[in-house]
């Protein structure tokens, strides 16, 4: 049997329960030990199998917008990335947003962060949830064309981005 | 600062089973990932740049209260043996032990905290409790977290959290996971159907010895696979609740088997002892499924309780690199064994044989039922 990542022979057999899913795979030595799958410390291993890990299609490379692209700040690629699994640096979220975010879903519980924040950026976060939160309703008001209500969601939106202006 | 040999010699309470409360759930940990903003992740990084992340993070975690008088090496600083002996009881991960200069192993006075600089991320926090303490595990990492990112500036987007060298780990960039030894289930073939179950809930179970499906010493590790989208909170109530529910399953499974087939307990126990007692050449395989029998041996009344923490301890001490230290050589595989048998000789020297007869009595055999810190 061939790996599932290379060309060489597979000699690791691994079954795994993600989300009620019975995953199978069939891994090289080389591969199964990059992976983590031979790690019996054990967190490494569910990193790098739910999705990301995996190879990904050609018709994927071909269509995405990044293609090329390098991190401004650490200068990774996607391409790599799609090799690896694993991103250069804290930019690269923002360089490869797109990418990345169509790849959480189905990944994670949810898209957006629910949970601790660092100390200095509490304030941030919370008005930052609350934008996307009136950016939301504002579009679904619009959809309902309910415009008294839309205009008092953008009334709301301005005020907290003019925050922004005077914060940054 | 802890020396190596320090370090060796007084193993942790959570890897000798002292605690009270270990009989399903052996261990919690909670592990958080953070990086520094727009500085390259580990494996993208030079060395040059992974060495000042090192310069930089290292004192800062060497200052806090918490590690005072602890263990703080830098991983080229270690030999090979010296850092599979740190894999071996899981205070640095085998991803951690395989990198050199740039990196580094901070482990607390009492090894509940290790901390790990530049393994895939540029800061992985982790805490380690006995029994099933997942709060207190959390509470534990989360106080180290606060004080650093107060010195340190961490990579943190609004809408993902936490930043992670891996996507897997955004969010809360918390691994939660429990230790479980389930000889119970294993032994009356419901494990694959409790796994399963486990499985749906978004969470991973997998043994914990040995490689892929493979669970040596019927010891298997639930963890969360989600880390985005919920809170560290309701993620660790989520898994707690699970495990327990694991753990209940474990115990009915464990009165059952008794009830219905004590000649078949009798005789795995009996047969675990009789070998373990005399054996001089055991592979690891057998001796970690052996005294996975013994320690259940031990909850059931048939050996007196410290027998179990015996277990835990010699479940460490039988790995290979704590074997090579232990004999101060190279060792090839039959050495192993024959090193490996003679301390498991050494350690069960006293230990009377299953004392099956004199717990006919029904309810001594209930096994004791595990207390839960923070439930």
């Amino acid at each position: 049997m061939q790996c599932d990542f290379c060309d060489s022979k597979a000699t690791v057999f691994l079954t795994q329960l993600i989300g009620g899913e019975m995953k199978k795979m069939c891994l090289c030595e080389k591969c199964a030990q990059d992976k983590g799958v031979t790690d019996p410390a054990g967190f490494a291993l569910g990193d790098s199998l739910i999705g990301d890990g995996f190879p990904v299609g050609e018709e994927s490379v071909a269509g995405s917008a990044n293609d090329g692209a390098n991190c401004p700040v650490c200068g990774f690629t996607f391409k790599k990335f799609q090799q690896v699994g694993r991103l250069g640096c804290s930019e690269c979220y923002e360089t490869f947003g797109d990418e990345i975010s169509r790849r959480l879903k189905g990944m994670h519980k949810g898209t957006t962060h629910i949970g601790r924040v660092p100390e200095g950026l509490v304030e941030e976060h919370a008005r930052q949830q609350r934008l996307d939160q009136l950016r939301n309703r504002l579009d679904e008001a619009i959809a309902a064309e309910n415009y008294e209500e839309a205009a008092g969601f953008r009334d709301e939106i301005q005020e907290l981005e003019t925050i922004e202006a005077v914060q940054t | 600062m802890m020396r190596f040999s320090t370090l060796l010699k007084h193993p942790a309470d959570w890897m000798t089973g002292e605690a009270a409360g270990t009989s399903v759930v052996l261990t919690s940990r909670v592990r958080l990932a953070r990086n520094l903003r727009r500085e390259p992740f580990p494996g993208w990084s030079t060395k040059e740049r992974r060495v000042a992340v090192l310069d930089r993070v290292k004192p800062e975690v060497e200052a806090l209260p918490e590690m005072k008088n602890g263990f703080s090496q830098e991983l080229d600083a270690l030999t090979s043996l010296q850092k599979q002996v740190l894999v071996e009881r899981h205070l640095i991960s085998r991803e951690q032990a395989a990198r050199g200069e740039g990196s580094a192993a901070i482990v607390n006075r009492k090894q509940a905290l290790c901390l790990m600089i530049n393994e895939e991320d540029h800061l992985r926090m982790q805490s380690i409790r006995p029994g099933l303490a997942l709060k207190e595990a959390y509470d534990l990492v989360s106080a180290v977290d606060a004080q650093l990112e107060g010195n340190l500036e961490f990579a943190f987007d609004h809408e993902l959290g936490y930043l992670s060298a891996c996507p897997t780990n955004l969010g809360t960039g918390m691994r939660a996971s429990a230790m479980l030894h389930l000889p119970g289930l294993v032994l009356s073939d419901q494990i694959a159907q409790v796994l399963q179950a486990v499985g749906k809930l978004q969470l991973a179970v997998r043994g914990f010895f040995g490689e892929g499906t493979e669970s040596l010493g019927n010891l298997f590790q639930i963890s969360n696979q989600s880390t985005l989208g919920e809170s560290e909170d309701t993620i660790i109530r989520r898994l707690e609740r699970v495990i327990q529910q694991v753990a209940s399953h474990e115990r009915n499974a464990r009165q059952k088997l008794f009830e219905d087939d004590p000649d078949m307990v009798f005789d795995r126990v009996g047969r675990a002892y009789g070998t373990l007692r005399h054996a001089h050449v055991i592979p690891s395989k057998e001796a970690l499924n052996l005294l996975s029998i013994l320690r259940l041996g031990a909850e059931l009344g048939f050996f007196p309780p410290e027998t179990g923490g015996t277990c835990d301890s010699l479940l460490m001490e039988i790995q290979p690199a704590h074997l090579q230290l232990h004999s101060g050589e190279k060792l090839n595989p039959e050495q192993r064994d024959a090193i490996r048998a003679e301390i498991i000789r050494s350690r069960l020297q006293s230990l009377d044989p299953p004392a099956i007869v004199a717990t006919q009595e029904s309810e001594e055999l209930h096994p004791p039922s595990d207390t839960v810190a923070d439930s």
